[in-house]
């Protein structure tokens, strides 16, 4: 009996604990990528290197490795995808010269790795979450990163979008303003259902440049995990057999 | 098949190796003639676990070891280069990461175990302190090899572990210089940890393994019913509850490992990052001595004792008390056999208090664990306290409640097995 409430005590715990948690942080977006999805991953990479890699490196990203895994061909990496190199054994650079910090503020940083550092969804999100800000150097803010040094680089496929505020009050009792939500004003050259296919397809190359060999992994592991199932269920009977004769 | 005779000698080379080396005799002593009790349970896999989790370490680490590069400016995209680069580079490294977190995973039950049946009691007190330097020798191992990717989270969590020893008095602005090479962590402290992470410590972890087998084959296995086999011995001088270890316990720990190998590689080929616990999102950015992550975490298997650390308030204008308190929640685990005063071993046979005494340990220990990973806001400080108050009460109350408890009746003999 007091095993039993003990173990309920041990498994409510945690539950308990989250519960307490605070709030507070806007949701973001869920991204839905599949890092098996070739054709959104190279629609990706088009998309990277057409509007990301005039500003933002992906050192760590070889473009022969991309065309293999992409299953690019070379003559299409060469021609279409390779702006800021000829050697295909080269990491994905930047065009932006070493001193572009005095541009923006702070440097454009590497994305190499930055699906492994926020996430898919933070990136599908930041991609959806500018809103007009004249407050701020280039005019625009983000939901999910505010005070962002970028410009609203793909404005023009976007379109504009407002910022949509609510009153709460806030610990002292008085009304409040608090930016929940952003909407679209003034639409782009894509559809909002364009627009959002456009940011899940980058938000899944950036997380495909983040590991390369993700789903590779995730399919070798398929086969490892039911060989050891297998290897588990002779064992098993193995040590029946050894055991029986234990009283 | 005929068996062949017990004293026959050994012919062939393995003759010629037993006239040079008690191959054959150490095998017979300590595997298939070593006798363990028959009725070990789901608790006694983690120790052979523990074991395996080790050979993982040693030889995914040697691997890494051949491409990794132990300087600040080149370790983080060393790491990078064995994940793209190298050939299977990107397995070694999940299998070292993920083998890092198994081996508190297993390290923690094999540990819980002992409190469960007592396995720290007389005669076993040094297996236990041998167990206990084990742990210590492991966070060290596994602190100084969470700083080598060289992520912005290696390096802030070295600043503020190695900052812990800067609050000592006197001379801790010294030890702390001494300890990083330098005033902040830097490329020295790097090139100390990696010398540390991959030879100094491995060493003496393998010893300390070595002395815990040796400690535990001289005085035998405990087990679940905390009672000595030896004491109910057939005519041949053999355990009447005891099997020999192979092939009886061969093949059972065979089938665990492969139990454990099909939840490890789950984790390896899944779920490598664990959702952030076992490698963090922050540590995919390179140290950055000017950005401070916004939010610092050690790994999950120290949060327990980190938060202990964050509970304790400073006072008299110093924060060595949290340190203190934190070193004491691992110095006071050597006392245990000590502290333990009840007359039987096991859980089985003992009463009530220690029942909840030992639950209100291991939820507070989680409780602990929890707290360490959130800022300290909101609930949590408060949390952190009441359970580091709980945690060292289950250890200072011990020989008053061990003595106190009501106890069953210890059968002379094993009661169940599988």
């Amino acid at each position: 009996m007091i095993k039993r409430l003990l173990l309920i005590a041990v498994v409510l715990m945690p539950a308990g604990v989250a519960l307490a948690q605070e709030g507070g942080e806007i949701a973001l977006k869920h991204a839905g990528t599949d890092i098996t999805d070739i054709a959104s991953l190279q629609r990706g990479a088009r998309d990277f290197m057409n509007y990301c890699s005039g500003c933002h490196s992906l050192t760590y990203l070889r473009y022969n490795r991309m065309a293999e895994d992409l299953r690019i061909p070379e003559a299409d990496l060469k021609g279409n995808l390779m702006f800021t190199s000829s050697n295909p054994f080269d990491g994905v650079n930047s065009a932006l010269p070493a001193d572009a910090a005095a541009w923006f503020g702070k440097q454009p940083p590497d994305l190499s790795l930055i699906a492994r550092e926020r996430g898919v969804d933070y990136l599908y999100s930041y991609m959806k979450g500018f809103y007009v800000d004249p407050s701020r150097m280039w005019g625009v803010n983000n939901l999910y990163l505010p005070g962002v040094a970028m410009p609203h680089i793909l404005a023009s496929l976007q379109g504009r979008q407002e910022p949509v505020y609510k009153n709460e009050p806030d610990s002292t009792g008085n009304a409040h303003m608090v930016l929940v939500d952003v909407k679209l004003t003034t639409p782009g050259t894509l559809s909002e259902q364009e627009y959002d296919v456009f940011c899940r397809d980058l938000a899944n190359f950036l997380d495909y440049t983040g590991e390369p060999v993700k789903a590779k992994r995730q399919s070798l592991g398929v086969f490892v995990v039911l060989f050891l199932l297998v290897g588990f269920a002779f064992t098993y009977l193995l040590k029946k057999e050894y055991w029986k004769d234990v009283h | 098949m005929a068996a062949a005779p017990e004293s026959a000698a050994s012919k062939g080379l393995l003759g010629w190796i037993d006239q040079r080396f008690p191959l054959t005799a150490l095998w017979r002593s300590q595997v298939s003639e070593y006798y363990a009790p028959k009725n070990f349970n789901f608790w006694y896999y983690f120790g052979s676990l523990a074991l395996l989790v080790l050979v993982n370490q040693l030889v995914t680490g040697i691997f890494l070891t051949m491409n990794y590069k132990p300087a600040s400016a080149d370790a983080f995209a060393s790491v990078e280069y064995i994940m793209r680069d190298v050939s299977w580079g990107w397995l070694i490294r999940y299998m070292h990461s993920t083998g890092a977190s198994a081996f508190f995973v297993v390290v923690y039950l094999h540990m819980f175990r002992a409190l469960l049946y007592g396995s720290h009691r007389k005669p076993r007190e040094l297996l236990w302190i041998f167990g206990c330097l084990i742990f210590l020798v492991l966070m060290a191992e596994g602190f100084m090899g969470y700083v080598l990717p060289w992520g912005n989270m290696s390096f802030w969590g070295a600043q503020v572990i190695t900052s812990l020893f800067g609050s000592l008095p006197v001379i801790g602005g010294s030890l702390l210089e001494w300890i990083r090479g330098d005033y902040v962590i830097a490329d020295a402290t790097l090139n100390r940890f990696f010398a540390l992470h991959v030879a100094a410590l491995p060493l003496a972890l393998i010893f300390l393994v070595i002395a815990h087998l040796m400690a535990l084959h001289e005085v035998g296995s405990n087990n679940p019913d905390g009672i000595e086999i030896h004491d109910q011995e057939d005519e041949h001088g053999h355990p009447l509850d005891g099997v020999p270890f192979h092939p009886y316990y061969t093949v059972k720990d065979l089938m665990g490992v492969m139990f454990f190998l099909v939840i490890f590689c789950g984790v390896i080929f899944f779920a490598p990052t664990f959702g952030g616990l076992f490698l963090e999102g922050p540590n995919f950015e390179p140290a950055n001595p000017l950005q401070t992550p916004p939010h610092i975490a050690p790994v999950w298997y120290f949060t327990p004792f980190y938060a202990m650390l964050r509970a304790v308030p400073s006072f008299w204008g110093t924060q060595v008390w949290g340190v203190l308190v934190m070193g004491a929640s691992i110095v006071i685990l050597f006392f245990v056999p000590w502290l333990d005063r009840s007359p039987v071993r096991s859980i089985r046979y003992r009463g009530p208090i220690y029942k909840i005494m030992l639950t209100i340990f291991v939820v507070s220990f989680i409780v602990l664990g929890l707290c360490g990973l959130k800022p300290p806001a909101g609930i949590y400080p408060m949390l952190a306290k009441i359970c580091t108050f709980l945690y060292f009460a289950f250890f200072v109350l011990m020989p008053w409640y061990t003595r106190f408890d009501r106890v069953k009746p210890v059968p002379t003999r094993v009661t169940s097995h599988d």
